[in-house]
């Protein structure tokens, strides 16, 4: 390994800085508010989906809206094997089921839809849900009787946790991914898909692998995030909002570097969170307007924003005076 | 008449009614999609907010429904050229490639999406709404058939029509299709394509407000309502072949019946069935009955 | 026996046949070229062969294997390159990225990391763009872009290399760069099949030239017999240009 750049002072600050946040997070329950603890244990949620969106997305050119599929069944799961009356397996056992469910539909879902133009699959997509919601809806009217079900209480420390772990392991697999061959020839596939079928890349493998380990973080936060809502229905589990929120926040904060997505997400889900028991219909109008206002003015998003900002600060690489 | 034949024609009617509404809607996002190049997600909150428009024109002011058409449709229009002239052909300005705008397009109208369903929940709230009009029954042949059912479906044929004759026989019209099978070439031969391009997407948009001013004298509205139908409204266009207008009037017609049929069984189902015959579409024949 | 050949390849756009019924050999070690006026089917022809398209109904064979309708990654890796009429390079990666990609995917089986980067390195210098290594594609001039999508294909390690227009919108200096690239690849033992408008170096450089006209093979046959056929001459000269 190249130690060299370890050590470089490129790494080095923002490998500090990474350090002083994690010991921040993984401490916060100790010295943190009760209301803090909920709040961070949301904003990581939608961190998580938007990271994971970008990860598929954000390189392959092909705008999924499947999100809120992906994060429903993560929900379903949970509630099915956590019910109130007891849980049927370890919490994270769970966790892991969820993920994995959510990779398996999404490898379903992948190998029938990605081969076809990117615009059939996001309109597949984003008609996925509200058929799940549909279905879901007539299975709990018909078959089942219920409609709605009750999922287990877990300790809000315990689920800021796993939050935090599995937000942990997104960001090392973007990391990783971003780094790999594999990474490369993804985004080769956003380039030019069919050039980079012609130099050997197995197209539909990348795509389908890379949805498939995107729908995995999705789901295994769907599972945790079940406890948190202590009660779900089809309406609360299967939300097209799931699937618009995480693209708003991932433009907003541009997709160029792996923190852009956290740190639109940051700032949307602080927003959300503060503002949607006193002005629901308020604020989502001013998403709607801010994700117009930031694809015509912001392509390279807030990220990309301060970069230019930073370059163009007299002394700087590419200062214009 | 026996019961069996009165069913039948009952399922009929609903299925040409649906399917009248399907066809407007679809004819709309074709125009949209098909000669602007604008993946409308947002087409369907145009249909909500006709609807919601009409019930309190209706229930406030007493306008007839009928006469809404009128108001709204114009209205739609309106808004839907000024929103190409300003959002939209300042993204296709922007984009350095097809694909881009493609990409761009879909996520303004996300924005929009958001802004007008929430600018409906401030306005109305998230309750259902609804309102009666013309729910009387007209007896045909010893059958009863609700005359509302008649009224829209009669008005949603006349207006797929006369569209259609607008496009075949007018000088604007002629420019529409035009600049949907090559712009390139129409505007070399002096069509002024971002006057049709906006034209258009407000031909779609106003399309749409018909139809929402139509069926909302039939069913309960909701300012969530609006976004199976832009799904449904993706789904003909796919079927009827995208660009060819009368391929999305008869797509939507075949849908429309499909869909009735289905709902006569069980009605939570009729979404489930539209979504598998557009899985079957895409993999079996993604160009559609008329396509090119 | 030959190492790419085809039968009966036709394609139908709609009612319009692109490739109708074309007959096609090309022996180990040639340079062939394909010419034709516009919209004769060249690049169809192409997209067929590298299963861009699959041709209906028709018959192609590689190494005496029938590839018709195998996925294009597995025809690359089989040992079959091509370049693109548009030129597609993957714009926002690196001169070196664009090339190590072929390499690393083009390959059956797969290279180790330092060999793929090397065999990039290798590629890159054969076409002269090592200085450029770092820079992005896009940032590259046309004739450049074109001599990267070449380094990419070659990194792939093929056996047989597809060139579409290589030299169009050159220059007099730049085509003639181009024209002792194709014989450089040509020495290497590479089989080229080259579409080209550019008449003296398809004259001067192929041994055996096809001739397609509304997606017919009109003509085949030496640079000499080409240029003195009356059927060619005509095509070129007498007809009206299709759009």
């Amino acid at each position: 390994m190249d130690t060299a750049r370890f050590t470089s002072k490129g790494f080095l600050v923002p490998g500090i800085i990474n350090l002083v946040i994690l010991i921040g997070l993984a401490t916060l329950p100790l010295y943190g508010s009760l209301y803090n603890v909920v709040l961070i244990t949301s904003i990581m949620m939608y961190a998580i989906l938007t990271v994971s969106w970008v990860m598929f997305s954000g390189s392959s050119g092909y705008l999924s809206l499947a999100t809120a599929t992906f994060f429903g069944v993560g929900i379903y799961v949970s509630a099915l094997l956590l019910p109130n009356t007891g849980a049927v397996l370890p919490l994270l056992v769970v966790v892991l089921i969820a993920g994995l469910g959510s990779s398996i539909v999404a490898l379903g879902v992948g190998a029938l839809t990605l081969r076809l133009r990117g615009i059939y699959f996001a309109v597949f997509t984003f008609g996925l849900v509200i058929l799940v919601l549909e279905l879901l809806n007539w299975w709990e009217h018909s078959v089942t009787g219920t409609r709605g079900r009750f999922v287990m209480l877990v300790d809000n420390d315990v689920i800021f946790y796993i939050m935090l772990v599995i937000f942990i392991l997104s960001m090392l697999t973007t990391y990783l991914i971003r780094r790999s061959k594999f990474g490369l020839a993804l985004q080769s596939i956003g380039e030019n898909e069919e050039a980079a079928e012609h130099i050997g890349v197995n197209v539909t493998m990348v795509k389908v692998i890379t949805f498939a380990i995107s729908a995995f973080f999705m789901g295994a936060t769907g599972a945790i995030w079940a406890t948190k809502l202590t009660y779900i229905d089809p309406y609360v589990a299967f939300n097209v909002l799931y699937s618009f929120l995480p693209v708003l926040m991932a433009i907003f904060g541009g997709m160029g570097q792996i923190y852009g997505p956290v740190i639109g997400a940051v700032i949307f889900a602080y927003l959300q969170e503060t503002f949607q028991t006193e002005f629901p219909y308020y604020y989502m109008l001013s998403f709607g307007v801010i994700l117009i206002v930031a694809i015509l003015y912001l392509p390279g998003g807030l990220v990309g924003l301060i970069q230019k900002a930073w370059r163009r600060r007299p002394g700087g690489r590419h200062a214009d005076t | 008449m026996p019961e069996s034949i009165v069913t039948i024609l009952d399922v009929a009617i609903g299925g040409l009614l649906l399917g009248g509404i399907y066809a407007l809607i679809a004819m709309g996002m074709n125009l949209q999609y098909g000669v602007a190049r604008v993946l409308n997600f947002s087409h369907g909150e145009f249909i909500m907010v006709a609807a919601f428009g009409t019930f309190t024109l209706y229930t406030v002011v007493g306008i007839n429904p009928l006469l809404c058409l009128v108001i709204i449709g114009p209205v739609v229009f309106l808004i839907g050229v000024l929103l190409h002239r300003t959002l939209f052909h300042q993204l296709s300005l922007r984009a350095p490639n097809v694909d881009a705008y493609a990409a761009t397009s879909i996520l303004a109208s996300f924005g929009l999406l958001f802004i007008i369903q929430n600018i409906a929940l401030l306005g109305w709230g998230a309750d259902y709404r609804a309102y009666s009009y013309l729910n009387f029954g007209v007896n045909i042949g010893g059958a009863v058939f609700s005359a509302n059912k008649l009224v829209i479906l009669g008005f949603a044929v006349g207006i797929g029509v006369g569209f259609y004759t607008f496009l075949a026989r007018t000088h604007i019209g002629k420019g529409i299709r035009a600049a949907a099978q090559d712009p390139t070439t129409a505007s070399l031969m002096g069509v002024n394509i971002n006057y049709v391009l906006a034209l258009c997407f407000g031909f779609g948009a106003a399309m749409a407000g018909l139809a929402g001013v139509l069926y909302s004298m039939r069913i309960p509205l909701n300012p969530a309502m609006g976004m199976q139908y832009t799904f449904i409204a993706i789904i003909v266009i796919v079927l009827g072949g995208l660009g060819s207008i009368p391929g999305s009037f008869i797509g939507g017609f075949m849908l429309g019946i499909i869909g009735e049929i289905v709902s006569y069984f069980d009605p939570s189902l009729s979404l489930a069935a539209y979504y598998l015959i557009f899985m079957l579409l895409l993999l079996v024949r993604p160009k559609g009955i008329f396509g090119k | 026996m030959p190492i790419l050949e085809g039968e009966g390849v036709t394609k139908y756009f709609g009612g319009l046949a692109a490739v109708s019924n074309v007959d096609f050999y090309v022996n180990e070690g040639e340079i062939i070229g394909l010419i034709g006026p516009n919209g004769a089917g060249k690049t169809t022809l192409f997209n067929l062969i590298s299963a861009a398209l699959v041709p209906k109904p028709g018959i192609i064979k590689f190494k005496g294997k029938n590839i018709t309708g195998m996925k294009s990654y597995k025809i690359c890796r089989m040992g079959l390159a091509r370049t693109f009429q548009s030129v597609k390079v993957f714009a926002n990666i690196s001169v070196f990225d664009n090339v190590r990609l072929g390499s690393y995917f083009g390959k059956s089986p797969g290279l180790s990391s330092a060999d793929a980067a090397r065999e990039a390195g290798e590629a890159l210098e054969f076409v002269g763009l090592s200085a450029m290594s770092a820079t992005p594609a896009r940032d590259l001039t046309l004739a450049n872009q074109k001599r990267l999508e070449v380094a990419r294909a070659l990194a792939t390690g093929p056996e047989l290399l597809m060139l579409d227009e290589m030299m169009a919108g050159l220059n007099a200096t730049e085509i003639a760069q181009a024209m002792e690239l194709v014989t450089m690849i040509r020495d290497k033992g590479i089989t080229i099949v080259m579409i080209e408008h550019v008449m003296k170096a398809i004259m001067n450089v192929c041994e055996r030239i096809i001739v397609l006209h509304h997606g017919e093979k009109i003509a085949e046959g030496t640079p000499q017999e080409i240029a003195t056929s009356p059927k060619v001459i005509e095509v070129y000269l007498g007809e009206k240009t299709d759009a």
